[in-house]
């Protein structure tokens, strides 16, 4: 009997940590670790030294990805729209360079001066940020507060495509929330991307 | 039920009176949903992929595979192109020509992905590959949000038939 106790209570706690590791990754409410990572520019960013933020736009994204390219030009925007309130974008790529060689550091840093990224544009090269958020795609956004807790995760609107039929902007609309101090409307939305080229020994 | 079945009659002529795919169908979410949930003992592989995913793109020669050793058995096959739609002509139909792809290729013609995503599978966070084996009549469903071997989708394709 004891056992079977043992034993049941043993299965439970394998399946809820079989459940976890499956669903990996924040929800909403959730508080984001922060990190280390190097920036474009070869310097060092964290989330805790940035310390005129209200917030955080992590956007996961690459250099290859034709729905990350089709967003670039309207992440800038967001951020020369938003970093001047207090939430700047931080992005973040997480693919590894020898599955994908377009998303290598150098890469990056030619993107990153061709567009003239505004924004800090960080490379994940451990993949351990991805993972710990859990990221699926590029791009891929987390908004958090200034308490790092996850206030949305999602797609940027609901149109890859065409900037101008856009009728719903997810992400703008949770930022203004956020600084209008309400609820974000609508906490989780999805979009279809690329998946994250992890590393071919890591899964 | 009568109406989901004349949609899905409909439709299926409408969509095999294209083969030889000279032109690639455009087709909406109702569609997913005729396929995911109808009245049909059909095994369909629904696969999610768009011309410049690499991995999509490495998977492809598995469901042609499928197409071709399934052919006498109630399993079809459909490509569901996410290709951008400025794309179709120039890019996904010369693809699908120089690939010479005998499964069906369709091109979702659908602009807001968060309405239709949870259509194909909750749990489907939108990544590119993602496949679904189905067989609505008999409820079985598995969905795969990741490039596939062939052992992996056979074996799915199996058990919906084995339902």
């Amino acid at each position: 009997m004891k056992h079977a106790l043992q034993l049941s209570l043993l299965f439970f706690f394998l399946s809820a940590a079989a459940l976890w590791a499956q669903s990996g990754g924040y929800r909403v409410g959730d508080v984001a670790r922060d990190f280390n990572l190097k920036n474009v520019d070869g310097k060092m960013v964290s989330l805790s030294k940035m310390k005129k933020a209200k917030g955080y736009v992590v956007i996961f994204t690459c250099n290859h990805c034709p729905f990350s390219v089709a967003y670039e030009d309207r992440i800038i925007a967001l951020h020369n729209k938003y970093a001047k309130k207090g939430f700047p974008v931080v992005a973040i790529n997480p693919n590894d360079k020898d599955v994908q060689p377009a998303d290598s550091y150098e890469n990056m840093q030619k993107r990153a001066k061709e567009k003239g990224f505004p924004f800090v544009y960080l490379y994940d090269e451990t993949q351990e940020i991805a993972r710990a958020y859990g990221a699926t795609r590029t791009p891929h956004v987390f908004l958090l507060d200034k308490n790092l807790r996850v206030r949305y995760i999602g797609a940027i609107d609901d149109n890859h495509e065409e900037p101008n039929a856009v009728k719903e902007r997810y992400l703008e609309n949770a930022i203004e929330a956020l600084l209008a101090g309400k609820e974000v409307p609508r906490t989780e939305t999805k979009a279809i991307g690329c998946t994250i080229k992890w590393r071919a020994t890591s899964k | 039920m009568r109406k989901t079945l004349l949609l899905l009659l409909a439709t299926t002529l409408a969509i095999s009176s294209m083969k030889g795919q000279d032109t690639i169908p455009f087709i909406k979410a109702a569609q997913l949903s005729a396929w995911r949930s109808g009245a049909s003992d059909t095994v369909y592989v629904l696969n999610f992929w768009a011309t410049w995913c690499a991995p999509c793109v490495a998977e492809l020669p598995h469901f042609e595979k499928l197409t071709a050793e399934y052919a006498q058995k109630p399993v079809r096959v459909v490509l569901i192109s996410t290709d951008f739609r400025r794309d179709v002509d120039r890019r996904l139909k010369p693809f699908v020509e120089r690939q010479d792809l005998k499964s069906q290729v369709v091109f979702l013609d659908e602009r807001t992905p968060n309405d239709w995503i949870d259509l194909i599978a909750p749990e489907w966070s939108g990544a590119i590959p993602a496949t679904l084996v189905v067989r609505p009549k008999a409820k079985f469903e598995r969905f795969f949000e990741r490039q596939l071997r062939y052992e992996d989708l056979e074996k799915a394709v199996q058990e919906a038939l084995s339902q």
